[in-house]
């Protein structure tokens, strides 16, 4: 059973592969099983990981619950997994996005867009705030407190000057309501100068974890497909 | 004399031994963790207790600690992991919502022998409203909102506000231009984030916008998603620019279509349909991973004009390398302004840039402070969590 795995594998590699020639039917092939396949393992995460444990089974226990209630034979955990009956309000949003299919209620499906829109910005705002600008600013000026302490190295002491200069660059060439002439040109330009050295740097970081990708799938295809060939 | 040293050196021995006798024979003694206190996890929804026990020196002989349990009043059960000898507080995160949950802390000495503390009382997790940990961040965030609606205030009664050259955007109308005029479709891909995300967000925006120029040049526009949600707000966005500009009959919904959530397998949809169907103008802007380069590179093979746009920095060098032209950053986000010139918009963009002379400020001033060795800039920043 694992050697026709490893050929299935081997085979859809070098189909994905073969587009570096040129489109042809081997990838077509490839890259349409490849998308039915992951749409459909999606649903069924989506059914195991969201529908059962999120709604269907704390709403169908809390109308067991509910019903225990009526006819009396409540317990404490009964009574307990009556707090499901909520989540009938986020079901019932969730299920706005079906009205889709109906021409006439289509416009009900920008209820759950604006909660959830409204729900991701709020989330996400305040931990950008705070990682990006609050934690950055702090880490921009901590340094120099070390540096007044006289605990600095000279390397150290390069480098938090060197940061300050890169921030205030940087930060210039992200003004967008002022005009970008004089000094704040000259700024501008040194800031750029730093974003396109970082993502130097970065490239050739990424570049070398590509590479190791590709050692991945070249071994793959060496050592557990050709060594069961040969 | 001979009799008195030899007396003197037997009982000397014999001290000796009975002293290291007695000294070998007694166990040695472990003090049980002590001040062990369980409390409701401040700030948080109610979904966990913390314990908490006095530090004990380094050569105390305990090699770890235990925690126990008990839930309303049962058999007590071993929770977790072994922790460390440092370690002086446990979060247990792993309760029964509103039931008393009681603990005690057993201390591992080096011999094995297992050592209990006091049993603590039983608590009740219950969660809290406003979470005090972030007042500082929440004050900052009040004032900087305050700056922005002030600045759309502004900008509202005066029309003429500028905003700088952007290169990519105005490259917007000369991409839809000259794939109206070769006469094939244009391909905007908003990435991998999703509707909750603030780059989706602004790339949203900025597809509203090349809607409304598509809808008026009947250019084709193919938006494959990878999100069932931001896939009906792209519909809804792409049908409204459509309806704005007069023009509800050219809008196709089924141009704009979910591929698949799978990250690879969206770069292989996206870059066959690129192969396939030789879009003139590719549009990249969202979020985006690993895939970025491989449909960059793609866009870049069959020639079309590539406009680029993304916060995620690790990507950004690829979209340089093979875009034509690349919103960096926050360019993504001044997009939707400088493209509509929407008071609302324009006005937020220069609260934006208030809040970066606020940092700007902030940065110079503390820089010099900590110089002097004033540090109440940086113990304020210390507080904002």
């Amino acid at each position: 059973m694992e050697i026709i795995g490893i050929w299935v594998a081997a085979f859809l590699t070098l189909c994905i592969y073969s587009f570096l020639y040129r489109d042809n039917p081997f990838y077509r092939f490839a890259e349409h099983l490849f998308v039915g396949i992951s749409v459909g393992y999606i649903i069924i995460i989506s059914i195991h990981q969201g529908v059962i444990p999120l709604a269907w089974e704390p709403l169908s226990e809390a109308i067991s619950a509910l019903w225990a209630e009526i006819v009396g034979t409540t317990t404490p955990e009964t009574r307990n997994a009556l707090w499901g009956l909520f989540r009938i309000l986020p079901i019932a949003i969730g299920l706005l996005f079906f009205a889709r299919l109906s021409s006439r209620h289509t416009w009900l499906i920008r209820y759950p867009i604006a909660i959830l829109i409204g729900f991701g910005a709020g989330v996400a705002i305040p931990n950008v705030l705070q990682a990006n600008i609050f934690a950055q600013t702090r880490g921009t000026i901590e340094p120099f407190a070390a540096m007044n302490a006289g605990t600095l190295s000279v390397l150290d002491t390069f480098n938090a000057v060197l940061i300050v200069i890169g921030v205030i660059c940087t930060l210039t060439y992200f003004f967008f309501s002022v005009e970008h002439r004089g000094p704040i040109n000259w700024l501008s330009k040194v800031g750029i100068a730093f974003l396109m050295i970082g993502f130097g740097a970065a490239f050739g970081n990424t570049v070398m974890g590509r590479l190791a990708l590709l050692i991945h799938r070249v071994g793959f295809l060496l050592n557990d497909w050709m060594g069961s060939i040969f | 004399m001979t009799y008195n040293k030899t007396f003197i050196c037997i009982t000397t021995c014999l001290l000796i031994f009975l002293c290291g006798t007695y000294a070998f024979s007694q166990e040695p003694t472990f003090s049980t963790p002590t001040n062990v206190t369980a409390k409701d996890t401040p700030n948080d929804d109610g979904s966990s207790i913390t314990v908490t026990w006095d530090a004990v020196p380094e050569d105390s002989g305990i090699t770890g600690y235990k925690i126990l349990r008990n839930t309303d009043s049962g058999e007590f059960e071993e929770i977790g992991k072994q922790l460390k000898p440092t370690a002086t507080q446990y979060k247990d995160s792993e309760i029964e919502k509103g039931k008393t949950h009681a603990y005690f802390v057993q201390a591992i000495t080096d011999s094995e022998a297992l050592v209990n503390s006091q049993q603590t009382e039983g608590v009740i997790a219950t969660g809290q409203w406003f979470h005090t940990g972030k007042t500082s961040l929440f004050i900052a965030m009040i004032i900087l909102c305050a700056a922005i609606l002030v600045s759309i205030y502004l900008c509202r009664n005066n029309q003429d506000v500028f905003v700088r050259r952007i290169p990519g955007l105005e490259a917007v109308d000369e991409a839809i231009g000259r794939a109206t005029e070769m006469g094939r479709s244009i391909l905007y891909v908003l990435g991998l984030g999703g509707v909750e995300n603030v780059a989706t967000i602004a790339s949203m925006t900025i597809l509203g916008q090349v809607a409304r120029r598509t809808a008026d040049y009947e250019t084709p526009l193919r938006v494959p998603c990878n999100d069932p949600i931001v896939l009906n707000v792209v519909r809804e966005m792409v049908k409204t620019s459509y309806l704005d500009e007069g023009r509800p009959d050219a809008y196709q919904e089924e141009n704009i279509f979910y591929l698949t959530g799978d990250q690879f397998a969206y770069a292989a949809g996206v870059d066959g349909m690129m192969i396939r169907e030789k879009p003139a103008a590719v549009f990249l802007q969202g979020t985006f991973y690993a895939e970025s380069l491989l449909m960059a590179e793609t866009g870049n093979s069959i020639g079309a004009i590539q406009i680029a746009g993304t916060d995620s920095e690790h990507q950004l060098p690829f979209f340089i390398a093979a875009c034509d032209y690349t919103l960096i950053g926050e360019e993504l986000y001044a997009a939707s302004a400088y493209l509509s010139k929407e008071p609302m918009l324009l006005g937020s963009l220069r609260g934006q840039d208030w809040g970066k002379i606020v940092i700007f400020v902030t940065i110079i001033l503390g820089v010099t402070l900590e110089l002097f060795g004033i540090n109440w800039i940086t113990t304020l920043l210390q507080s904002v969590r």
